[in-house]
């Protein structure tokens, strides 16, 4: 009999005290985090989206290399003799015309083994995370800055000097006979 | 019948020129529109609130997106997303039982609307056996979920149903206790009868007559509606965790909303029963504040104690079927059986 009133009690004051512990969490902030409209503010050096400081692209393909899967494109055409094309920001010297830098983020696995062999340190991750969108093709971001009419001409200057390297050994090679 | 007429009639001094029985259909046909107006509306906001409260209590922000303020119209959108989902029955199912169930279900909450006292003038029908009415009609949902359950000839909403049937059996009984300890003291069965026996500030009001034999009666009679409507601690019919959805799994859009706003509008119709017999109905916990109308007391004291059964959903988990069991027949049925002996000896003593 005692045993049956003290359950009783205890059920009784066990649900208040279960209903006094809801009650504060009714006015307690919550942990929600209203995505779209909020985001949460990543650390600086976090591993999200790639990004390219392209003024700084010395176009030495190392980081073409090192990607494990592939997902960096990039097309450099030596600028002439006389051209000067600058220095990167910590010296180096630009001898490439980049006029394609391409990286495809839907193949990209954040392994972050790019931005390690960049002697200007111009390829990067940034801490930016939502660039979802409802085509693949726009997940393939271009970085250099060249119009395609200036590749074009980059591309026949480029064809004209080898073509003439070539005419010059062919002339060159009856006369050495 | 009669106040509800006196009442268009004050209203309308034109309508009293009609025949009574035109009359009368048409006092009968707008009250009905306005209650099942009420009961769309109000399980419409009954849903949001719980979606928000469950939310809060969890440290969470539930629906905020849908109609700006705080998601207010996320179950307006939800609505219609049932209504316009495919109607799907069995093959195997019973089908006239199967579509009979939600219209039984839902018929017997808005019969139980009938003798809710709203106001001084507003019942649709002020009865004077209104408290056994609302306790027998009540109890007809029984057969309606019996029959979703067995006609949907699925072995989840067999097992849901006859748990439903078990459990409202057995709460019927300290349900019907606890509130024959309001029938001694107020001597009626009409609900208007028992709201007005209860004038006076809020200290008249039954839950502290005889302190604290009637309140131990009210928290009897909560706990075993709460189990009439098959709410936490007392879900076992629809146990998701066990049963799918109990009765209801096989239901789908309109048949499932319906049996959805079922258990809402029962979920207002036991909170207005326990504030109508033991927190004074319409009358304002204190005289002064008699100005304000009667149906906003009934409305915030019924909605309160909505608000405490969604609170205790959720704190508490479910309980077994044998806890369940123990529950009704070894605690609260003696428990009311003792208040109604001692209501009893003391209205005698001090007769």
């Amino acid at each position: 009999m005692r045993e049956y009133f003290k359950n009783i009690y205890e059920a009784i004051v066990t649900i208040l005290i279960g209903m006094g512990v809801t009650f504060r969490h009714l006015f307690v902030p919550s942990v929600t985090l209203q995505y779209p409209h909020e985001k949460l503010k990543l650390p600086e050096r976090s591993r999200m989206k790639l990004f390219v400081n392209i003024d700084d692209c010395i176009g030495c393909r190392q980081c073409e290399r090192a990607c494990p899967v592939d997902c960096i494109t990039i097309d450099t055409i030596k600028a002439g003799k006389d051209e000067d094309l600058g220095a990167a920001s910590n010296g180096q010297k630009k001898r490439f015309h980049v006029t394609k830098f391409d990286i495809d983020m839907s193949l990209c696995c954040f392994c972050n083994l790019c931005t390690f062999p960049c002697p200007t340190e111009c390829i990067y991750m940034t801490p930016e995370f939502d660039f979802a969108t409802y085509d693949r093709n726009n997940l393939i971001y271009h970085f250099s800055n060249y119009t395609p009419e200036q590749v074009q001409e980059l591309k026949e200057r480029e064809a004209q000097q080898k073509a003439a390297l070539a005419n010059a050994k062919t002339g060159k090679k009856p006369e050495q006979k | 019948m009669e106040p509800i007429l006196k009442l268009f009639t004050d209203l309308l001094p034109g309508l009293s020129q009609l025949p009574y029985w035109l009359l009368a259909t048409l006092a009968a046909l707008i009250a009905a529109l306005v209650l099942f107006g009420f009961i769309a509306v109000f399980a419409l906001f009954a849903i949001w609130l719980e979606r928000k409260i469950s939310a809060h209590m969890q440290d969470r922000l539930g629906p905020m997106e849908v109609g700006g303020w705080h998601g207010w119209a996320q179950t307006i959108a939800d609505t219609l997303k049932l209504l316009m989902k495919e109607d799907i029955i069995p093959e195997k199912a019973d089908r006239i039982l199967f579509k009979l169930a939600p219209m039984i279900v839902f018929s017997v909450s808005i019969a139980s609307f009938v003798v809710l006292p709203w106001s001084r003038d507003f019942i649709p029908a002020d009865l004077n056996v209104g408290l056994l009415y609302i306790l027998s009609i009540s109890s007809l949902a029984v057969i309606g979920i019996l029959m979703g359950g067995w006609a949907s000839n699925n072995k989840w909403s067999l097992y849901g149903a006859m748990r439903s049937v078990a459990q409202i059996v057995s709460y019927e009984i300290p349900i019907s206790l606890s509130l024959i300890t309001v029938i001694l003291i107020t001597g009626t069965l009409s609900m208007q009868g028992i709201v007005q026996s209860q004038q006076g500030n809020f200290l008249s009001w039954n839950i502290f007559h005889y302190f604290p034999f009637m309140f131990v009666a009210f928290v009897i009679y909560f706990i075993a509606s709460l189990a009439e409507v098959n709410r936490t601690p007392f879900d076992l019919p629809e146990a998701e965790s066990e049963l799918v959805a109990g009765f209801h799994t096989e239901y789908s859009g309109m048949r499932f909303a319906f049996f959805f706003l079922a258990e809402y509008a029962n979920m207002f119709i036991v909170s207005a029963i326990a504030a109508t017999a033991f927190l004074g109905g319409w009358l304002p916990p204190f005289s002064f504040l008699d100005f304000i109308p009667g149906p906003f007391w009934f409305f915030g004291k019924a909605l309160f104690l909505v608000f405490v059964q969604m609170w205790l959903r959720w704190t508490l988990p479910r309980l077994r079927v044998d806890q369940l069991m123990y529950t009704s027949w070894k605690v609260l049925t003696p428990f009311s059986f003792v208040l109604i002996l001692i209501v009893s000896f003391w209205q005698l003593l001090t007769l």
